[in-house]
């Protein structure tokens, strides 16, 4: 692999031993996966930010590292809520070691903004721009509907790129990597946590392939974050196309292979496994669209259930009155966590959510049965109203 | 006898052999803070990593499992060296972080070539694997 000679010099420990480590660290993925050289990143998403996920090991990484971003870098949703941790739940100790991770990102220059969906916040990703995101939704997200392109970062080695400021050039970077290999026509007119149904039961079947999707309907960037999400959760997939929407559909030869997902398929995600004790919306970060047409359905209602609604810090701030209509149902709006990364739903037995990425991790990762509506049909088993 | 390796991560040591032909998972299968392993079933449960040089196909399991290699260097309950089949980016980057040095790629079959408690010497900076003197057969 090609180094400058600034890069070589990082390399040989000139700008200290942090550096260097970090400079090693790309170096040697960009040898596994045979990159020719670095290339600059526009941003950074790092992943490993929960205290469940990273533990002891992971704080004390982040902790001895002695070095400043040298691009803007965002976290990945942590284990709690950093401030209303106890409502959620959340034990002392618990939210004393995730009060430290956050600190040690912050003291080198990571923002400690906590989101699965860094789109919703801040203009850190354009078209053709070279990213180094961690968090499979985000990454998903960032490849497919806005071009730009990353791989799927690991904890230290998003981290490393925020402090070189680059990544190794290999796999999504590359044109060559990004052209679709699979057509999926998808049946029926779809809307809303279908397009989350349709990525749960894409995933498996799309293997190492790039899909290309026909729908019958237009999705909306919030249907194509759904889908991207569940896509990932359940098969790893980092990029997809959709004809004649997404940024590089129409700029690569179409697939000769075709599989397609019948309408009666997707209903059968949703069959129903559990009665929900606790419903949560906003696996990935809901935006503020979503924000307002939840606050909508819920004006002058009471919930009769736990309803945990998650978002970014900044989106609840910048989105005060919604924010308030919601609060005043009895809903809870937690910032900086997810129903997914936070042992706070542990406790429940059965969780409702309308997307198809929670559907799957939830029983994996929190050991609670998880059960799949739309969004109308998660606020009406809320607010006790019959379907 | 010096066996050619691929450098994943930088150094030189020495220690005896510990081998296993299976893939290991650190985030679960060793114990952090004893370097004992404790994957149910594994040819090595109960064995220590501490100071061996640890040969094993390649890691499994997810990216925490960096952090874990970094935490049993911590704890001074390191392998003082590794020797993978192929390495894959998170037993990479676990090394790279806890500065053990790391080579993959080796030109002679290192679970035939090598036996358990054998003395070994890895040279990643060079990328080598040598047996150490006296223990020819």
């Amino acid at each position: 692999m090609y180094l400058t000679m600034d890069e070589e010099k990082i390399y040989g420990g000139e700008s200290g031993e942090t550096l260097a480590t970090c400079m090693e660290i790309l170096v040697t993925l960009g040898e596994i996966y045979g990159a020719d050289r670095l290339i600059p990143v526009r941003s950074v998403q790092v992943a490993g930010v929960s205290y469940r996920t990273i533990g002891d090991a992971g704080l004390k990484w982040i902790r001895d590292l002695k070095a400043e971003t040298r691009v803007p870098a965002i976290l990945n949703p942590a284990g709690m809520d950093l401030k209303d941790w106890k409502k959620m739940g959340i034990n002392e100790d618990f939210a004393e070691r995730q009060l430290e991770i956050i600190q040690a990102y912050e003291r080198l220059g990571v923002r400690p903004e906590c989101t699965c969906a860094p789109y919703h916040v801040c203009r850190v990703a354009g078209f053709r721009d070279h990213l180094a995101w961690s968090e499979s939704s985000a990454v998903s997200f960032a490849n497919s509907v806005i071009g730009a392109r990353t791989n799927r970062e690991g904890a230290p080695s998003a981290l490393a790129a925020a402090l070189i400021g680059k990544t190794p050039n290999y796999g999504l970077h590359l044109d060559e990597n990004r052209i679709p290999t699979l057509t999926i026509k998808v049946d029926g007119k779809l809307e809303g946590s279908d397009f989350g149904a349709v990525g749960h039961i894409a995933g498996p079947l799309v293997k190492n392939e790039t899909p290309i999707f026909e729908f019958e309907v237009k999705p909306t960037p919030i249907e194509l974050k759904q889908l991207g999400a569940a896509m990932a959760a359940t098969g790893s997939v980092a990029l997809y196309h959709v004809k004649k929407l997404t940024p590089e559909s129409g700029l690569y030869p179409e697939p000769v292979e075709a599989i397609t997902i019948e309408w009666s398929e997707i209903k059968e995600v949703y069959d129903c496994r559990c009665e929900p004790d606790l419903i949560a919306i906003g696996c990935p970060h809901i935006g503020p669209e979503e924000l307002s047409r939840l606050a909508e359905l819920l004006k002058d209602k009471q919930v009769k259930k736990e309803l945990w609604i998650f978002t970014s810090r900044r989106l609840a701030k910048q989105h005060k009155e919604e924010v308030n209509q919601i609060t005043k149902s009895g809903a809870k709006i937690f910032c900086d966590t997810c129903m997914v990364v936070s042992p706070a739903s542990e406790r429940f037995r059965c969780m409702m959510v309308n997307s198809g990425k929670a559907l799957n991790y939830v029983p994996k990762i929190c050991g609670v049965q998880c059960t799949l509506g739309t969004t109308e049909e998660c606020i009406q088993k809320a607010v006790g109203e019959k379907r | 006898m010096k066996i050619k390796a691929h450098r994943i991560s930088k150094g030189r040591a020495s220690g005896s052999a510990l081998i296993t032909t299976e893939p290991i998972s650190f985030l679960g299968g060793i114990n952090p803070e004893t370097g004992v392993i404790t994957e149910k079933g594994s040819t090595l449960e109960g064995k220590s990593v501490s100071g061996k040089i640890l040969i094993f196909p390649g890691g499994i399991g997810s990216t925490v499992s960096s952090y874990v290699i970094y935490q049993l260097k911590k704890n001074n309950v390191a392998p003082a060296a590794m020797i993978n089949i192929h390495t894959e980016p998170i037993v990479a980057v676990g090394a790279i972080i806890s500065e053990i040095p790391l080579v993959d790629q080796p030109e002679k079959n290192p679970f035939e070539a090598i036996k358990n408690g054998e003395e070994i010497f890895v040279n990643a900076d060079e990328g080598y694997i040598e047996k150490s003197e006296g223990s020819y057969q």
